[in-house]
This record gives structure tokens, C-alpha cells and sequence, in this order.
């Protein structure tokens, strides 16, 4: 089974769920989809035994073979070509690499070479079998990076995918596919309206999905009883406090110090599991 | 005129409260929220719409089954998995580059508009404020960051305004770099957590690649007494300036729930570390 768990808004506590569930389960596989700003391995210290670069493929001009004809530039609809009087400027950053200026180009003179923009680590916590790509500070694409992270992903165990804020790309390619979407939101008018901004993506690609509260009682109750009336499972609340906001903020999953909510974990899968096979 | 961003690499440490406080206390700024992805700026500042513009982001091809005769090339040639072996467009993978429609040898395949949502230019108590809408599952947010951020720069010179304050989104990618590219100061909102503390190392890495300066705001300072040290400590030896700490206080929330600024809710001590901090800020703006 595969389960993502997004947010929509920032800093409502994915990764905090993300390992707290991964600690409390058996046969589990943890991916840090969060590429840009990964935290998950800060709480798990995994030790990494594998790490290997992301690359992208980008355009190297022949000078040679190029005439500056312009037709690459005119067909790259990223702008990442631009052809000034005998140069072609390349921004790398830009290229999608959908290889449009190579099959344009009428002199062959458009070769590719492979640009290096991120890193997948891999290493285990006891067990736990553990995942995290890494964007370079600096780059802009965090798509081929989560492309190549989610090629990890072994079927066979209980995979849990910790994915960043927001709603656009990064995060709809890694919970496309999901089992079951666990969306986690505070109990705040920001967190509401990114909760139903998150909701809608998870029902446009037809994911079956709950919803925790973190750090509940800081707010109001309108996340609980927009979610009673639409009839949206809450699956877990996590009261805020101190104790819990202290481990995180040092980076203690707060299932290490607090024993009785690996019980909650796993009735919370539990409950996962029987809604996805009904 | 200049202009301001507030990130914070890490989701969730307060940047958009923050910018709606100097919003109540810029006294002529034109506003921009280009967190396009889970905007909330406009759930406090409650902008009054004047302008609506369709967003169209990447195209999108179009498939006329009428011509297709199925010789698969534009599937073959996709690299975005984009096509499926029945010649329907993955509309969710589809990025727009065109190769499919110059491959396909009877023209069956069309780039279209693809509307992705909506920019807005708009009034607040405060003054204008420039904002938009990403509709779901659509993608290119960097771009609709750059028409924001556009709209907000025409709205500045129209109204005669020195200032843009942007808030920012999360993050490191692409939103980000087009929501701070060019801006002549940017605000690292973090908190003292070991996650926030590695992502500011990473947001500071951004804005040092991208020559833009930065300063730092420690918020909820008092969670972690030890670990704001440690911030102090990196800030000051890469020598990047602290222009305020702020307490953990719930009338940061509180206002939040009351959908006003933090400055409008409350006239306490910590709305007097925001105004300190808006005063450093605005000095370093002005020089």
C-alpha cells in the first residue's frame, strides 16, 4: 500500500506525520518527495550507504555544424535557447529536456549532455527503508528529481510518501498513483482554505483521502466541522503542546518519547487499509 | 521603487502574517501574494477584485482522432509519458513542448491555450494589491509568479507607490527564484527547529546564488532557546543580519482567526517587535 501525505499549506506537519507513522509501522519504505527542503532524515538519521546524482539531459550546440538559423530558439517553448548573431546561448535552467531542438535542428548540430541538478539517497533506520531526493540550491525543476525517487518505490512494502506544501506540479506527481492521500492541516483559517485547495487536487485525480488536524485546539473549529459536514473522515487529531512542539523543534520523532501513539499509528493504517479495501 | 520578498525555505513559519503586518504598516506599497499554489495573503488583507485576467500557463496538445492514423511517432517521441498508447493526452503530464505536433506527418495534433487560472488586480484597506489564482492540477506557478509580479510593478508605477512587498512561497524551486529574482531585499521568516534551521541554510544558498540580499527574522524565538543560538551564531558567521526575534504568541493566531492583521488586533509588546522590525527593515530599503 501507498500512502502520500501532503498539506497544501506549509508547516502543518506532513514530515511530522510522515515519521512518526514510518517509526510506528513494520515493513515500511519512507521517500522524502520534499526535494526542494527535505527534513525528514533531521528526525530519522538514517545512515546513507547510497547516493546517486540526478541528471537532466540538456542541449550542447555544434559550432561547427550550426549556421545560427534560429530554429531551435523559435520552436523551445521554455526559452532555455537563444540564437544572437553566430551564438547559440543555452540556460540550462530553463531546458525541459524535450529534445524539440534536436528534431529541428536541419544541420544536426544539437547534441545532448547530461547537467547534474539533484541527488536520491538512499539508506535504512534498523528496518525502515529509507529515500530522500534533493534538489541543488539553485535549481528550479523539482519534477525530475521526484521522477527519479519515485522509481524507488518497492510495492511490496508499506511505502509512505512525505510530499512538500503546495498544489502544482511536484506535488500532484508524487501523490498521483497513491493508495490513499493523508492530508494534514492546523486548525486555522489558512490551514481551511489550503485544506479545500488540497482536497480539490486529490479528488481530480481520484484519490480516496482523510484528513488529520495537528496542533489542534490553537485556533478555531472550523476545520472539524467544515469536514463533520462534508463528511470528510478525521483521522487523527494531535492536540498541540509543548511537550510535542519541544521534541520537534529538536528533531525527536515524538513516537520515540511518547510510546502510546504508535498504538494510534497503527490503528490509524489500520483504518486506512480497511477504507482503501472497501 | 523597491521591492521586498518574504520567504522562509520551510512552510509554516509565519511569512504570510508577517507580510500582512508591514502591510498594515508600509504606508505606500502596493502588495503581491505569489504563493499562487495555497494562497492566503487575500484571507487578511480582503481584496476588493477591480481587474480579472485569464492565466494561460504551458500549452496543451489537442488531438484530432478524425486525422490521427495511429503511427504512434508522437508516443514514441513524448518524453513526458504524456501520451498513452491509445492517443489521448495525460493532461496532467503534458508540458507543453510541441514536439508531438512537429512530429505527427498528417498535422492531427494542435498546441492549445490551456487556461491554468486567473491573475486579479485589486484593492485593500492598505492600498493595491496584486494577486491570482492557480486552478487545480494545473502547472507553471513560476510564470503566473511572473505575471503577479508584473501586474504589481504596472499598479506601483500607476499609483505612484515606492514599495512592493511580496509574499513568497515555500520552498527553493522554481516559484521561488521567479518570486525573488531581481528584488532588492529578501526576508528569511525561520523558527528554531533543526528542520527550519536546515532550510533556511538552503534559502539563504538561493538567495546568495541569485546575488540578492537577505536578512533573517527568528519567529517563536522562545520554543528553543538553544536553537536560536545556534541561528545567531550561522547568521552572524556568514554575516547575515538578524532584523528581529519575535515570541511564540497565539494572538499571532488569534488575529488570524479574527482575519486581521496582527498590528490591528493587538496593540501589545509583540506588535512592537513587529513594528522595530518593519522600522530596521525599511531602513535598510531606503538605503
Amino acid at each position: 500500500m501507498n500512502i502520500a501525505i501532503a498539506s497544501g499549506k506549509g508547516g502543518t506537519g506532513k514530515t511530522t506525520v510522515a515519521v512518526n507513522m514510518a517509526l510506528s509501522l513494520k515493513d515500511v519504505q519512507l521517500l522524502d518527495c520534499d526535494v526542494e527542503e527535505p527534513n525528514a532524515n533531521i528526525f530519522l538519521n538514517a545512515k546513507i550507504e547510497k547516493t546517486e546524482d540526478v541528471t537532466v539531459k540538456i542541449p550542447e550546440i555544434d559550432k561547427e555544424k550550426c549556421d545560427y538559423c534560429g530554429k531551435c530558439s523559435d520552436f523551445c517553448m521554455y526559452n532555455a535557447l537563444a540564437v544572437v548573431p553566430s551564438k547559440v546561448l543555452v540556460f540550462p535552467e530553463l531546458c525541459h529536456s524535450c529534445d524539440g531542438c534536436k528534431l529541428v535542428c536541419p544541420k544536426d548540430a544539437v547534441n545532448y549532455k547530461p547537467r547534474t541538478i539533484g541527488k536520491i539517497e538512499h539508506g535504512h533506520k534498523k528496518e525502515l527503508d529509507f529515500y530522500q531526493g534533493i534538489l541543488n540550491v539553485g535549481e528550479a525543476m523539482a519534477i525530475p528529481v521526484i521522477k527519479t525517487l519515485k522509481k524507488k518505490v518497492d510495492p511490496s512494502k508499506n511505502v509512505i510518501l512525505d510530499a512538500p506544501p503546495g498544489t502544482s506540479c511536484p506535488v500532484i506527481e508524487i501523490i498521483n498513483g497513491s493508495d490513499y492521500c493523508i492530508l494534514v492541516t492546523e486548525p486555522t483559517p489558512f490551514g481551511l482554505h489550503d485544506l479545500k485547495l488540497a482536497m480539490e487536487v486529490v479528488r481530480h485525480l481520484y484519490i480516496p483521502f482523510g484528513v488529520i488536524i495537528n496542533r489542534d485546539g490553537i485556533g478555531d473549529k472550523k476545520v472539524e466541522i467544515y469536514c463533520r459536514n462534508k463528511k470528510i473522515p478525521i483521522l487523527m487529531k494531535i492536540l498541540h503542546s509543548n511537550e510535542i512542539a519541544q521534541l520537534y523543534s529538536k528533531g525527536i520523532p515524538f513516537v520515540e518519547k511518547l510510546p502510546h501513539w504508535r498504538e494510534e499509528f497503527i490503528k490509524l493504517y489500520k483504518r486506512i487499509k480497511e477504507d482503501i479495501e472497501r | 521603487m523597491k521591492q521586498l520578498t518574504i520567504i522562509s525555505g520551510k512552510g509554516g513559519t509565519g511569512k504570510t502574517s508577517i507580510t500582512a503586518a508591514f502591510a498594515t504598516l508600509a504606508d505606500n506599497a502596493v502588495f503581491a501574494d505569489c504563493d499562487v499554489d495555497a494562497a492566503d495573503l487575500h484571507l487578511i488583507l480582503k481584496p476588493e477584485i477591480k481587474k480579472t485576467m485569464g492565466f494561460h500557463g504551458l500549452k496543451i496538445a489537442s488531438i484530432d482522432k478524425e486525422q490521427c492514423i495511429e503511427c504512434m511517432k508522437c508516443y514514441d517521441h513524448c518524453k513526458f509519458n504524456a501520451i498513452d498508447e491509445e492517443i489521448n493526452i495525460i493532461k496532467e503530464a503534458c508540458e507543453g513542448c510541441g514536439v508531438c505536433e512537429y512530429i505527427c506527418p498528417v498535422n492531427a495534433i494542435n498546441m492549445v491555450d490551456r487556461d491554468s487560472g486567473f491573475a486579479y488586480v485589486s484593492e485593500t484597506r492598505f492600498g493595491p494589491m496584486a494577486h491570482a489564482m492557480l486552478k487545480t492540477a494545473e502547472e507553471a506557478s513560476g510564470k503566473l509568479v511572473t505575471v503577479v509580479r508584473n501586474n504589481a510593478k504596472t499598479l506601483a508605477e500607476e499609483k505612484k507607490k515606492d514599495l512592493i512587498i511580496i509574499d513568497g512561497p515555500p520552498g527553493i524551486g522554481c516559484p521561488v527564484i521567479s518570486s525573488i529574482s531581481g528584488v532588492d531585499l529578501v526576508l528569511i521568516v525561520t523558527e528554531p527547529t533543526l528542520s527550519a534551521i536546515h532550510d533556511l541554510e538552503r534559502i539563504l544558498g538561493v538567495a546568495y546564488h541569485f546575488k540578492i540580499p537577505a536578512v533573517v527574522c527568528i519567529n517563536k524565538c522562545d520554543i528553543n532557546l538553544d536553537n536560536t543560538e545556534k541561528i545567531e551564531h550561522y547568521c552572524k558567521s556568514n554575516n547575515i543580519d538578524i532584523v528581529g526575534k519575535l515570541p511564540y504568541n497565539n494572538i499571532v493566531t488569534e488575529a488570524m482567526v479574527h482575519e486581521e492583521t496582527v498590528i490591528e488586533y493587538s496593540e501589545g509588546s509583540f506588535s512592537n517587535k513587529v513594528i522595530e522590525m518593519w522600522t530596521e527593515i525599511g531602513g535598510r530599503l531606503r538605503s
